[in-house]
């Protein structure tokens, strides 16, 4: 491979998160670094989601600091986030069931789009010529994940592994620096994974935009991640390249139980 | 030597890239080619295409591309593959397009073969193909292609993108503004046009060589018996290196001069199909019968009313609406029934199948169930048969207007000649007759006859009209123990015309009796099944269901009491039959890239499944390795039952 990994985009720093009493994150630092593939796994429960959410703002951590960009983040909300380029996917689909494919993409665009509700209600104007040119940047999108077939389809219509492509293209439509994407291969078959996979990899590599995933199935993770990032009980117990992890022991005792 | 056409046309357009500017110069702006891309339809006229056909031309021979080289192409149709072909001959190159679905190692032989020094290509995935042969094709040097998506990181020198070959075609052009016209002055019409390898059903894949003379030939018959126009359009989407799509989208566009449109991609064509209305469609069997039973599936969840004004126009429409569309008479009240159904029912539904601006259709590759080919006519498609081979420039039977018939493939197309020999094998002679097989001399000696004429291994006879029925291949056509005739296809096909049927084998040579392998139609039995809340998994559960076997068991005896009737095939009931537990598929070389079954493959690959037909048993174990489309291999196993069908007794007539 030939790309440029860059400087650190994101750093998490001593992060504590508590609901209540229940330890859901306990002081885990790492960091991500621009152009990487950057993986979390764990088992059940270990924290995964949590950790997602606290990187794109949903939940405020008690403890600890987020460097984004170098500047330390204050406590924002989600749509904070997703206008400084964090876009995510979800682990249960959220996509609107009732509108087509082209008009849920075109819903990432919202962030982008300058005029406002009465003139885009309008259709009039500077709206309508801006529409125009997001409209093409979907139809690339569209091209990207080789979606062209189901362009006007309702998507509560598609199979899942369609859906979650579109809700990938969703994301993509913000342009976002950081894509956050949470078990992106949820119940997906092998070569529905093989093409997310592909389009993971491509999204990484031609756009350049740097990756955050959730995962369980070993062999992907093991596959297209750079690093590699293990929780256990809210706990970091392993950071680095994939080998390194892979043969971690206390990565196998989390993985495997004690005694092996 | 075969015969050519050895005439050249008085007005001097005899070769493809002569027909190709002289649209240029004569109607620079009418439409040449569409595609659809991001979303919206691009047009290319004819001088556009001239412009990228001279720079791509150029830029060949500035990498070396000489006189005589062989240009490989492999893609989906995209216009700018369909310019290469033009600006290989320009050059006096000959194109070779491959199938572009097949894998690395098949098109190993093809591109060794044709000695390949050039090679243009889609996208990022043929590249890779390319790549991977690319150690064993010594004569490989070049390889353009037309998608840079994914291709930032490729950095060897042998790789060029198709657009930065225009702009130095453009340079050599500009600095060397005579070469070109040079080179086109010098193609002859006797050059070779286009090298097609046969899909080989037996034995290796052979090029067969065809001359701009003969593509020539042969589209010009096919546009004076369809009096097509230049103001046409066809949708491109069938395979490139297929002898239909070249003689349609390549030698009748660039002779008549209409407009080529390619779809966006292949999971889209029904979609660009109903935005551009083709004048002039082509497409094989299985693609009517799939769309009718998509019409038939979604009639079927339709309202009643809808149900029932549906299921009486079609009747009005079984009744008279072939006629009509054949200028017959027709009764005044049928008429108008007509009128009234197009108005609300074929009218409509034409256009929800994207065929209502259709002039001709035309089918073939295999043969057509009576039904289905009267239901496309009955609603007021103008759908045809033809018959050729990848020898003969898919043309030497065509079926003109008012003359359509089920089941022959038409009358002999201008300038054909037809001869049927001892044995029932159809010959052929004419202007579109190969020049030879590629680097077999041998083969070319073997195909044609001491009086000139092509032996097309079909098996048929000419009615009393004129016309041709084929019947089977010849060499397939075989012998019962008891010397009756046994037509493997004849019987399969029959097999087939039920939607229920996707595939079926026939075995009985040198057998005492007819048994079969069937393959059902997942989508059709799928939603069989479901209407009657029977559950299943996949394919090889839903096939195994004793309902379904119930349900075949029933199309086999309905072909049996069809075969009765007929005395040349009497013998040819089929006795005992099982569904097979998998799809019958190319990629494990059971069909042909043109979905043809390899019958002697097949019949090797599940001996043990006939074996089982024959000794009486009433079910068998079978374990399959099956390829994935990714190359990765797995295992289907099923036991099999096999089941007896009803038969009926043969009535000799009376003498």
């Amino acid at each position: 491979m030939s790309k440029q990994i860059g400087d650190v985009i994101l750093d998490l720093q001593n992060i504590s998160l508590r609901f209540g009493g229940v330890k859901a994150l306990t002081d885990i630092s790492f960091n991500v670094r621009e152009h990487e593939v950057r993986a979390i796994i764990g088992p059940n429960g270990a924290g995964k989601s949590s950790m997602l959410n606290v990187i794109n703002g949903v939940y405020h951590p008690q403890d600890g600091k987020i460097f984004f960009r170098g500047e330390e983040r204050k406590a924002m909300q989600p749509h904070m986030a997703a206008a400084q380029g964090i876009a995510r996917t979800f682990q249960n689909i959220a996509l609107f069931k009732g509108m087509s494919v082209l008009d849920n993409i075109m819903t990432g665009r919202n962030l982008q789009m300058k005029s406002n509700l009465l003139m885009q209600a309008l259709w009039w104007g500077p709206a309508r010529n801006e529409e125009l040119k997001h409209r093409a940047r979907v139809e690339e999108i569209i091209d990207f994940l080789e979606i062209q077939h189901i362009r006007k389809t309702p998507v509560g219509r598609l199979p899942y592994g369609l859906q979650k492509r579109v809700d990938l293209g969703r994301a993509l439509a913000m342009e976002p620096k950081i894509l956050l994407l949470d078990e992106p291969m949820a119940g997906m078959n092998v070569e529905e994974k093989q093409d997310m996979c592909r389009f993971i990899l491509d999204v990484n590599d031609q756009f350049g935009t740097t990756i955050v995933l959730i995962e369980h199935d070993m062999g992907v993770v093991m596959d297209i991640s750079d690093r590699v990032v293990v929780l256990d009980y809210g706990k970091k117990i392993g950071d680095g390249i994939p080998d390194e992890v892979r043969s971690s022991p206390e990565v196998i005792k989390a993985y495997l139980g004690a005694g092996h | 030597m075969p015969m050519q056409a050895n005439h050249a046309a008085l007005d001097g357009l005899h070769t493809f890239p002569r027909l190709l500017f002289h649209h240029a110069n004569t109607r620079p702006q009418a439409p040449a080619m569409r595609e659809k891309d991001l979303g919206i339809w691009q047009t290319w006229s004819w001088a556009d295409v001239a412009e990228r056909v001279r720079a791509l031309a150029c830029g060949l021979a500035e990498l070396g591309f000489k006189r005589g080289d062989n240009l490989a192409i492999i893609g989906d149709n995209r216009p700018h593959l369909y310019m290469m072909m033009t600006a290989a001959q320009c050059l006096g190159g000959v194109p070779v397009p491959l199938y572009q679905d097949a894998v690395a190692n098949e098109m190993l032989f093809v591109l060794q073969d044709a000695g390949i020094r050039f090679v243009v290509v889609e996208d990022q995935e043929q590249v890779d193909k390319m790549l991977e042969v690319k150690g064993e094709v010594g004569t490989l040097e070049h390889i353009i292609y037309d998608d840079p998506r994914g291709m930032r990181h490729y950095n060897q020198l042998f790789l060029h993108d198709i657009h930065e070959l225009m702009e130095m075609g453009r340079i050599h052009d500009r600095n060397h503004p005579d070469f070109l016209d040079a080179e086109i002055a010098q193609g002859h019409y006797n050059d070779v046009s286009v090298m097609l390898y046969t899909s080989g059903t037996t034995g290796k894949p052979k090029g067969v060589c065809q001359t701009h003379a003969s593509f020539i030939a042969a589209a010009q018959g096919g546009i004076a018996v369809d009096k097509m126009s230049a103001d046409g359009d066809i949708l491109s989407y069938l395979p490139m290196a297929w002898v239909g799509d070249h003689l349609f989208s390549f030698a009748q566009a660039m002779v008549a001069g209409f407009t080529i449109n390619c779809p966006e991609s292949g999971d889209t064509v029904m979609n660009d199909l109903r935005e551009i209305g083709p004048t002039y469609y082509f497409a094989p069997p299985r693609v009517f019968e799939g769309l009718l039973t998509q019409v038939m599936i979604r009639m079927e969840d339709a309202g009643k009313l809808k149900q029932k004004l549906f299921h009486h126009f079609m009747a009005v429409a079984k009744r008279c609406g072939g006629d009509i569309l054949d200028g017959k008479s027709v009764a005044l009240g049928d008429r108008f029934q007509y009128w009234l159904g197009n108005l609300i029912i074929y009218g409509p539904l034409r256009n929800v199948l994207g065929m209502n601006r259709i002039r001709v259709a035309y089918t073939a590759g295999a043969a057509i169930g009576p039904e289905l080919f009267a239901f496309y006519r009955s609603i007021g498609i103008n759908l045809k048969q033809l018959y050729g081979q990848t020898e003969t420039c898919a043309y030497v039977c065509l079926q003109p207007n008012g003359q359509v018939k089920a089941d022959t493939v038409g009358a002999p197309a201008p300038g054909v000649e037809i001869k049927i020999a001892d044995n029932g094998e159809v010959l052929v002679k004419g202007p579109m007759l190969l020049k030879e097989y590629y680097k077999r001399p041998d083969a070319t000696a073997e195909s044609i006859n001491a009086d000139g004429y092509f032996m097309t291994g079909d098996a048929g006879f000419l009615d009393d009209d004129g016309h041709l029925k084929i019947i089977d291949r010849a060499k397939d056509v075989g012998r019962l123990k008891n010397g009756s005739m046994f037509a493997p296809n004849y019987i399969e096909n029959k097999l087939k015309f039920f939607a229920h049927v996707k595939e079926a084998v026939c075995f009985g040579h040198d057998r005492d009796m007819v048994t079969a392998f069937i393959n059902i139609d997942v989508g059709a039995v799928g939603n069989w099944a479901e209407r009657r809340g029977v559950p299943y998994s996949g394919y090889t559960d839903l096939a195994g269901k004793p309902e379904v076997y119930e349900l075949i068991r029933e199309c086999v005896e309905k072909v049996n009491a069809d075969l009765v009737h007929d005395s040349m095939v009497a013998d040819s009931q089929i006795h005992r039959f099982l569904v097979l537990h998998k799809e019958l598929d190319p990629d494990d070389d059971e069909l042909t890239r043109t979905r043809k079954v390899r019958r002697n493959f097949v019949a090797e690959k599940y001996k043990v499944l006939i074996d089982a037909l024959y000794t009486g048993k009433s079910n068998q174990f079978i374990e399959t390795e099956v390829k994935f489309e990714d190359g990765r291999r797995g295992k289907v196993s099923a036991d099999l039952k096999i089941v007896d069908a009803k038969t009926f007794p043969i009535v000799k007539k009376a003498a």
